[in-house]
């Protein structure tokens, strides 16, 4: 019998046509789409991780009560050794200690008399033993002018506030802040390159310093408030960080106050949330292209089946039930909704893959290339997204047969028989 | 009344309308024996076809008793009427209602395929049907490609090929010239001869009367005469 049904299907081009071009249509489209949240997504969490939040970050208790104040006096000091064990136990990371810290930025005549201050947020990280960081901030896309630090003293600081204070790359200037124990601080920088931020708290007034430069201007000494992880492999999976994160804070976070506590990313800046509100979008997506499709599909089978009435009654004559009938519609449906994924897969596929290598370049609708933004947009292909592309693609054929169907069992059987005639 | 394949006790049948009930057919009283070659005739309109789908059980009597194959029509299920309908009776159309996409073959295999037959027992009676009928050279066309009087008789091998008890006819011949009409005729008569197979037609063509070895009469749903013609 199936191979009877897989015969009309394929000899009748207007039983099959029509549905497999709105399915796979539907399907590609969604492919497309989803591949494209899903990297858009990907690269927000990038971003963050990078940016912000780490894949993981790592963080004293004591700091996390208060971690949007930043207060680098609740941080690690000197923690190398603790350091050196996580990054033995966590392979899968790369480590990157940051301190965020406020302080003044002083340009003085040669008198040592102000001629101008600005109220500066420092970012310290690792610029001179490594390249993790710069590529983590995407430095050397985002800086405006100078270069990047390669010996002590040396800063960058936001191009807005380097204009603003009539700066000249090489000026000497002096760092105003207090230190982790709330002594005063004083540091000697020379401001030697400039960066957009794209991030208008950091572009009114950020700073960038080594690490090094900080521990001492801070009174640090092997210290940071911060220890961000970054996955190697680049893909974050929520459910496998939270278990990590859960059995390091077993493991290390104690009662005492200055005991590590890992976070994981979707425990920082509301990113919970953004991440279940992207997996509620993508199973609302599916169920409104399963609706819409489903509707389209459910006219068509509508059309479909008062063109095939005929056929119902010499079936019903010949001696088949309503319900079996009814069966074999859904069955074809099947196998048209399965083709129709089919084909929808590999065309969103052929959509969805160059831009998966090359992306879509946003640069060209901004000024310029930006510190927290990526410039190049790409979609992601995953098993996933090809899974809840081709399930909706088959529930949208059989929801439109079985409701088109039912018009059968509303037809009186002796009417479907009449309908022979006409 | 063992030899009886339809016995039809004061049956009438009734269609709702806006203006109350519409009877269709009133008071039948008539029983039809295996082996019969015999025909409903009578004007449009005259209750034909609601008797022939009331035997089929293809619809049911409103009131009376209708027994077919000694099954009382009225008190099947939907799957015992769809089952009596598989395997005891064969349907022969005025439009022949052949599955386009299908060839000549696989229109006379699907009655087939409803009941549990293996595929070389299928190939086998659909052979059969085809030699009968004298298609055995068109087994890959589709109706498209055939003629009214292939067509029909494609469709009188779809009836045939199961070795139904009874046969039910609508209007044969309406779609047929007169030498197709004629041959169809000569085959249906044939085959009620050589297998015992039963007839009962629906008709108003003077040609298909002319073949008929029992007439009844139908007019405005009530029978009006029943001749018997001497073999």
């Amino acid at each position: 019998m199936f191979d009877f049904i897989l015969k009309g299907i394929f000899r009748d081009r207007s039983r099959f046509l029509f549905p497999i071009i709105i399915i796979s249509a539907g399907v590609s489209l969604m492919v497309f789409f989803l591949s494209f949240m899903d990297g858009y997504i990907e690269s927000m969490i990038r971003q963050n991780a990078r940016f912000e939040t780490g894949h993981v970050k790592i963080v004293t208790k004591a700091y996390n009560e208060l971690i949007s104040q930043k207060p680098y006096d609740l941080g690690f000091l000197d923690n190398q050794e603790e350091l050196d064990v996580w990054k033995t136990e966590y392979p899968q990371f790369d480590w990157a200690e940051r301190i965020t810290f406020g302080a003044i930025l002083d340009k003085a005549d040669s008198l040592g008399n102000s001629l101008s201050q600005g109220q500066v947020m420092g970012f310290a990280l690792d610029l001179i033993g490594g390249d993790l960081e710069i590529r983590n901030l995407r430095l050397k896309e985002t800086m405006a002018k100078g270069r990047l630090p390669l010996a002590p003293g040396e800063i960058l600081l936001s191009d807005r506030t380097f204009e603003a204070m009539q700066l000249q790359l090489g000026d000497s200037l002096m760092l105003l802040g207090s230190t982790a124990d709330g002594s005063m601080a004083f540091a000697q920088v020379v401001i030697i390159g400039t960066v957009v931020f794209g991030y208008e708290a950091l572009d009114r007034g950020g700073i960038i310093m080594d690490l090094e430069d900080a521990r001492s201007f801070l009174d640090m000494p092997g210290g940071s408030a911060e220890v961000l992880g970054f996955l190697r492999s680049d893909s974050y999976n929520d459910k496998e960080i939270k278990k990590l994160t859960t059995a390091f804070n077993d493991k290390y976070s104690t009662e005492d106050e200055y005991s590590p506590l890992m976070l994981s990313l979707s425990d920082q800046n509301g990113l919970g949330y953004i991440l279940w509100i992207t997996d509620f979008t993508f199973l609302m997506m599916s169920l409104v292209f399963i609706l819409i499709l489903g509707i389209v599909l459910w006219n068509s089978g509508l059309m479909s089946g008062i063109r095939r009435y005929g056929e119902f009654g010499i079936r019903l004559a010949i001696g088949e039930e309503k319900k079996h009938i009814y069966r074999s519609l859904i069955l074809e449906s099947l196998c048209i909704g399965t083709i129709g994924s089919l084909i929808g897969l590999l065309l969103g596929f052929i959509f969805s893959y160059p831009l998966s290598i090359w992306g879509l370049d946003m640069s060209q609708y901004g000024k310029t290339s930006t510190m927290v933004f990526e410039n190049v947009i790409r979609t992601k292909l995953s098993i996933g997204i090809f899974i809840t592309s081709f399930i909706p693609g088959i529930c949208a054929s059989l929801l439109g047969t079985a409701l088109a169907g039912t018009a059968i069992y509303k037809r009186q059987t002796s009417q479907l028989f009449k309908e022979l005639e006409q | 009344m063992e030899d009886k394949l339809v016995v039809i006790s004061k049956m009438s049948k009734a269609f709702p309308t806006g203006e109350g009930d519409f009877l269709a057919l009133k008071n039948i009283n008539l029983s039809f024996a295996k082996g019969e070659f015999s025909g409903i005739v009578g004007p449009s309109g005259s209750g034909k076809t609601t008797m022939l789908n009331i035997i089929g059980s293809l619809d049911s009597q409103t009131e009376g008793e209708v027994k077919v194959m000694g099954y009382e029509i009225k008190e099947l299920s939907s799957k015992q009427a769809a089952d009596l309908r598989s395997r005891h009776l064969g349907f022969i159309f005025q439009t022949y209602n052949l599955l386009p996409v299908y060839t000549v073959y696989e229109n006379v295999e699907f009655p087939l395929l409803l009941l549990s037959m293996s595929k070389e027992e299928r190939h086998k009676a659909v052979m059969q049907a085809l030699e009968w009928l004298g298609l055995t050279d068109k087994i890959k066309s589709r109706p498209a490609q055939l003629s009214g009087g292939q067509c029909q008789r494609v469709a009188i091998a779809r009836a045939m090929v199961k070795q139904p008890g009874l046969v039910l006819a609508d209007e044969p011949t309406a779609n047929l010239d007169t030498e197709n009409s004629l041959h169809i005729l000569d085959m249906m008569k044939k085959l009620n001869q050589e297998l015992g197979t039963s007839f009962i037609f629906s008709t108003h063509d003077q040609k298909v009367i002319d073949y008929l070895r029992r007439v009844i009469r139908l007019v405005d749903g009530e029978v009006v005469s029943d001749d018997t013609k001497a073999r």
